[in-house]
């Protein structure tokens, strides 16, 4: 387990309470198991209270949690016959995205998703989930393989951010991701986006055109980082946890938004409590958007996705401009 | 007589350096590259273009629609399309009245059609004035309407991006525009349209991760500041101090990113050579002769 976060600490010490308590009644062969249990009911109300009012600024450190469950970390847990394919065929093989062919209930299935590490050596390894302009051309590449051979996609989203550096910059990150939103919206088969943990702006949408987007329940997804948008808004990094609820970044949020079309239950505390009983809620989510998705013609799954996008957006005409109102626009003529 | 003298001038007066740097707005404006002071007028005659050394000023969208068309050939679409402030965010609608004020536009961009040496085109411009150029809701509804306008009437596309990126107070919302706007454009491309992207300064982050990079041409104006990340950031997430020429629109000429990097002056001859290329369909027409 990683380390517990200030709000979790009322936990902590109960549970520490009670492995004291239940040290002492076996040294001293004394029966508390009343004093146990009603301490355990504690704990159950406690974790049940705080866990279950958490605030949008916990949910997004609960889901930068360092042994929080990752792309690789579910993939054995979903799928079999994992075959993971490298490199975008063009100049190398990121590893902050892995990608590959499986099955999924023995049905075939391409999967592509972020990949930050477990660790500091691992972080390093996958430059903390932060793709280079390759990371998203290898998603891309296997996405049109996928496309091909007429298999769903599924993704997993969880980055801080596509790289900023000279070198993704010389190698055209703009470009990179910018080609993945345009050929991801004209896919014939259904792509299906889960967001796992973080989902920072273009890095994240580069691998999150889907017909269904789902999200796990401490997730996060926006425009940018509850800090970038503090520093920028607001010219102060620390405000951060305003931020995280002004900017309206989490599942509930997103789901009221319309933006997002399935919340993901997690286990009670975190994904990272229970990576095995986590899967198993990801998998019933994914079951049930397939199954969805299967009953569209190739045709109208990209229809339903174009249309998806198409209604995105917040925004009115104003009437006592209406003498100057275009001829061209459609307004009256779309619904 | 002593005092005669000394009660004269005892100091030259050296103007302060503000009062230097303010050559009065309207009537001359000094280059900012070269220091050359030149006469709007002959500035504006020039299409904003430094006569001394080349330097491109950025311009207002109703400026740049009025050197781009041919001579009162354009109309405008959507002009009274306003954001809802869909997230709430405090002062967001203040901030955009205050920009409407300031650039005359409803929003970041202006979008119509109009004749480009004789060519029909739908054509959408950013305006760097408003809300840095930002893309939210409006934005790329409207961008996304000009593009359907283009796809409907068989005409070639054109964006001129200037945009700091997606904006912040629309959250999610923005960076979904990014989405809708390429998923436009592929739409529009795969019946056959032609795009032409024109980038000029700026253009980053969520427009140049979008719809500016799609182009089926990739022109900039010189000079002109295009990346995803903003150079301070990477100079923090490197550790190293980065090039002067770095993300300018010659540095991603030589990284392959850009078809050409075109000066104002140069702008409506090359659009009308690509423009004629493909009036006919492109390559059709050998088989006929």
């Amino acid at each position: 387990m990683g380390p517990e976060l200030d709000f979790e600490k009322p936990i902590l010490e109960l549970k520490g309470k009670i492995s004291e308590l239940k040290q002492f009644m076996d040294e001293k062969g004394i029966d508390l198991s009343d004093e146990l249990n009603s301490l355990q009911e504690r704990l159950a109300a406690l974790e049940k209270e705080t866990y279950g009012s958490m605030t949008p600024w916990e949910r997004v450190r609960v889901a930068r949690k360092l042994n929080r469950p990752t792309t690789l970390d579910y993939i054995p847990l979903l799928f079999t016959d994992f075959v993971e394919c490298h490199g975008d065929r063009l100049y190398g093989d990121d590893p902050a995205i892995v990608g590959g062919i499986a099955k999924f209930h023995g049905h075939p299935v391409t999967v592509i998703g972020e990949q930050r590490g477990r660790d500091t050596k691992e972080n390093i390894k996958r430059n903390f989930g932060s793709p280079h302009p390759e990371g998203y051309r290898k998603a891309l590449r296997l996405m049109k393989q996928a496309d091909k051979f007429h298999r769903p996609i599924i993704t997993f989203i969880d980055t801080k951010g596509a790289f900023p550096g000279k070198a993704a910059e010389e190698r055209g990150q703009s470009e990179a991701i910018a080609r993945n939103l345009y050929e991801m919206s004209w896919l014939s088969v259904p792509v299906i986006c889960v967001v796992i943990g973080e989902g920072a702006s273009g890095g994240a949408l580069a691998i999150g055109v889907g017909n269904q987007i789902l999200m796990l329940e401490n997730s996060w997804y926006s425009v940018i980082s509850p800090e970038g948008a503090a520093a920028l808004l607001w010219k102060d990094a620390g405000k951060a946890e305003e931020a995280a609820k002004t900017m309206k970044i989490t599942g509930s949020d997103l789901k009221k938004l319309g933006i997002i079309d399935k919340l993901i239950p997690e286990v009670l505390g975190g994904a990272h409590h229970d990576p095995k009983k986590q899967a198993d809620l990801i998998d019933h989510a994914l079951i049930e958007s397939l199954t969805e998705l299967s009953q569209l013609s190739a045709d109208q799954v990209r229809e339903q996705r174009l249309a998806k996008y198409r209604a995105i957006g917040n925004y009115d005409t104003v009437q006592e401009n209406l003498t100057n109102h275009s001829i061209f626009s459609y307004s009256s003529d779309r619904q | 007589m002593k005092d005669f003298f000394t009660k004269k001038k005892k100091y030259a007066t050296v103007p302060s350096a503000k009062a230097r740097q303010d050559v009065p707005e309207g009537i001359v404006r000094k280059c900012p590259k070269c220091k050359k002071i030149m006469y709007v007028k002959e500035l504006k005659k020039n299409l904003f273009v430094c006569q001394s050394c080349g330097y491109h000023y950025p311009i207002g969208a109703r400026d740049r629609a009025e050197m781009l068309f041919d001579q009162g050939s354009y109309v405008e679409f959507d002009k009274d399309m306003v954001s809802l402030n869909p997230l709430q965010f405090p002062n967001y609608m203040n901030k955009l009245e205050s920009d409407r004020k300031k650039t005359n536009l409803n929003e970041a961009v202006w979008t119509g059609k109009g004749l480009i040496e004789g060519f029909d085109c739908a054509v959408a411009i950013m305006d760097k004035g408003f809300r840095m150029g930002s893309m939210g809701s409006v934005v790329g509804e409207k961008i996304t309407r000009m593009i359907e306008y283009a796809n409907k009437n068989g005409i070639p596309v054109l964006i001129f991006s200037a945009s700091g990126g997606a904006r912040m107070q629309e959250g999610v919302l923005s960076l979904m525009q990014m989405a809708k706007t390429s998923a436009a454009l592929k739409e529009f491309s795969e019946n056959g349209g032609l795009y032409i992207s024109i980038m000029t300064h700026p253009t980053t982050g969520g427009v140049s991760a979008s719809f500016a990079s799609l182009g089926d041409y990739n022109f900039a104006e010189p000079g002109a500041l295009i990346g995803f990340a903003g150079r301070r950031i990477i100079e923090q997430t490197i550790g190293e101090e980065l090039p002067e020429d770095f993300q300018t629109a010659e540095f991603l000429l030589n990284h392959g990113q850009l078809d050409q990097v075109v000066s104002r002056s140069e702008l409506r001859t090359v659009l009308g050579r690509v423009l004629s290329i493909h009036a006919e369909g492109g390559a059709a027409g050998w088989d006929q002769n």
